[in-house]
């Protein structure tokens, strides 16, 4: 594998600098990224987190030359993205969010042609697609039509695609959907190596905040097109608690629960009928302690559940809007009405 | 350059890899063709020249195959935008020009497929197989096929993945242009308006070269109007489809 130098911190992978982009369909303007700037340094590790139309995808397809920014401007490798197209694409690999392999070809043919692209000789390619469909796990599927390929199969083959110039800079757009738990975790692990291993810097995109956890030092969250957060998923997470849920078998029992619960300092109660949920620090260690707590009391709960922060809870934190609202609602201005009062009862 | 060279050839490459592997769906896209051969060929009455109907309406079929497979070729592009394959051709170093010319040229081959089979099927019946005048036309046809192809391949981008809007344009333009053309009946003695049409339809000129050259005869002048008519739809399918790949994201 080529190793790209880290030497050179000066240049960041990637800059930009007030990056827009609008699309105009029937008379109505979407603005789906709003004046983005943004420095990612060289062989830096960055997930991309946000809702559906929160302009991931929109951002990633500026950054590879696919779309033009409507103001702003782009560099990615020292290129610009309008003016230096060519050398963009030179130094880039792009995962996108659909299917890179043709449904009428055989997944070792697109991975071969995909280094021939990319200025490989045949041996090498053929090297190449022979190392990432052992690596990838596709070597029973890859002398298959990929059309024939479950969706998982594609997904994995698509990345093969994207791994095949080991690229300065690679994008993945929502890598991980339609896999299983096994192969995200086989995903993830290669993401690793590779970053690890050749230096590249990595960007993908993803909902999923435990992703974003276990791949990424850099976590920015978008929203409405604009960049609400950009910090360690760890630290976005601190200070959110986990969720503990008690249910019981009638609503007085919950209700003198939650009473005991108030005590729990730094932390939030809510009631539901027979269920309280508390949100706390740590929540998943104080487990143990609060149940003796509470069978001491004489209202031990008879189901527990114990959630770590969300995706979910990191946005409603940040926005005050819940992201399943977010999908729902039109106007997030009266969900946001909405979960106060939520929070406030 | 030679980047554009090898691009093309390996965009080429690709295209051509599901034709050598499934032969059989060439065959499925002429089926058309050749039900129209097997049902109009009965009703011509012999020419008067004493030749057999196939002689005339060979030829014309040939030609109507070239046109019917190259416009649909769009349809597997269609198919790459709406999976996400093209976008990822589009951020691979392959310059846009290539990515059309290679997938245009690679129409050549399951065209002279085409010709082969069709060929091969008249020339046991009353079909006299002049072979050098076959391969001349072959050589016409695979410059109206590049055109063609590329023609289609620009619809396809310009539908940016609506496949209603690449259908219904095909399938409006392509009947008018095989009758226009005289491909299945001699436009000889039509109204004025519709004499009009023909000659500006560039495919009459290379279905009246087809027809001579199927003949074993070379009539300088029709052969030359054949080729500048295939010459006109290969630069103008060109020039839209790089155009059109130029534009598209
Ligand atoms: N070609 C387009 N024409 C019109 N609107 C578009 C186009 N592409 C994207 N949009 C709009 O831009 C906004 C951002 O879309 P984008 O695809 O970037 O979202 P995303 O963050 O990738 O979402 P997801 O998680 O669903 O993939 C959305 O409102 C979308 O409808
Ligand atoms: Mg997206």
């Amino acid at each position: 594998m080529t190793h790209h130098t880290h030497s050179d911190h000066s240049s960041p992978a990637i800059v930009t600098r007030g990056l827009t982009r609008h699309f105009t369909s029937r008379k109505q303007t979407v603005e789906a990224v709003q004046g983005l700037d943004l420095e990612i340094g060289q062989g830096e590790l960055v997930a991309f987190l946000g809702p559906n139309g929160a302009g991931k995808s929109t951002t990633l397809r500026m950054l590879t030359t696919l779309i033009p920014p409507t103001s702003g401007t782009a560099s990615v490798a020292g290129h610009d993205v309008v003016t230096g197209q060519k050398d963009v694409r030179r130094a880039i690999g792009f995962v996108g969010q659909g299917n890179g392999a043709g449904h009428r070809q055989l997944g070792r043919d697109e991975l071969i042609s995909q280094g021939r692209a990319y200025g490989l000789s045949h041996a090498e390619s053929r090297e190449r697609a022979a190392q990432l469909i052992e690596d990838l796990d596709l070597t029973a599927v890859a002398d298959r039509k990929v059309s024939s390929l479950s969706g998982g199969q594609r997904r994995r083959l698509d990345i093969a695609m994207g791994l095949v110039h080991v690229p300065r800079v690679l994008f993945l757009d929502e890598p991980s959907t339609g896999l299983d738990p096994q192969n995200r975790a086989n995903l993830q692990e290669l993401v690793r190596r590779l970053h690890a291993d050749s230096g590249s810097t990595v960007v993908l995109t993803t909902h999923y905040l435990e992703e974003a956890d276990a791949l990424a030092d850099r976590v920015i969250v978008v929203d409405h097109g604009r960049m609400i957060a950009d910090d360690s998923a760890a630290r976005l997470k601190s200070g959110l608690g986990d969720l503990v849920r008690l249910g019981y078998d009638d609503p007085s029992s919950a209700a003198r629960a939650a009473a005991r619960l108030g005590r729990v300092p730094e932390s939030r109660v809510d009631v539901d009928g027979d269920a309280v949920s508390l949100r706390v620090k740590d929540g998943s260690r104080m487990v143990g302690e609060l149940l003796a707590d509470l069978t001491a009391d004489g209202v031990p709960p008879t189901r527990v559940e114990v959630a770590r922060p969300t995706l979910d809870d990191v946005f409603l934190d940040l926005t005050g809007r819940s992201l399943r609202e977010t999908q729902q609602a039109p106007s997030p201005d009266t969900d946001s009405t909405e979960i106060n009062n939520e929070v406030a009862a | 350059m030679s980047t554009f060279v090898n691009d093309t050839v390996n965009v080429m490459t690709r295209e051509l890899k599901p034709v050598w592997r499934e032969p059989m769906a060439v065959v499925f896209a002429m089926i058309q063709p050749l039900v129209f051969l097997g049902l109009f060929a009965p009703l011509l009455p012999d020419m008067a020249t004493g030749g057999s109907a196939l002689q005339w309406f060979v030829p014309g079929i040939v030609a109507m195959t070239a046109l019917m497979g190259a416009s649909f070729t769009g349809s597997s592009l269609m198919e790459e935008m709406q999976s996400g394959s093209h976008e990822r051709q589009l951020v691979s170093p392959i310059g846009r020009p290539a990515l059309l010319v290679g997938r245009a040229l690679k129409e050549v081959v399951p065209m002279l497929m085409q010709v082969a089979i069709i060929v091969a099927v008249v020339t046991p019946f009353s079909f006299d197989l002049h072979l050098d005048g076959v391969l001349v036309a072959a050589l016409l046809l695979s410059l109206f096929s590049v055109g063609v192809g590329a023609l289609s391949f620009a619809l396809a981008l310009a539908s940016k993945g609506q496949d209603w809007m690449f259908w219904t344009v095909q399938q409006t333009l392509l009947f008018p242009t095989l009758l226009t053309a005289g491909v299945l009946l001699p436009i000889d003695g039509a109204p004025r308006w519709l004499e009009v049409v023909s000659a500006l339809n560039p495919m009459t000129y290379v279905v009246d070269a087809t027809r001579v050259l199927f003949a074993g005869t070379y009539p300088s002048d029709v052969v030359a109007q054949g080729f500048a008519g295939a010459a006109v739809v290969a630069a103008l399918g060109l020039v839209v489809g790089v155009r059109a790949m130029r534009r598209s994201s």
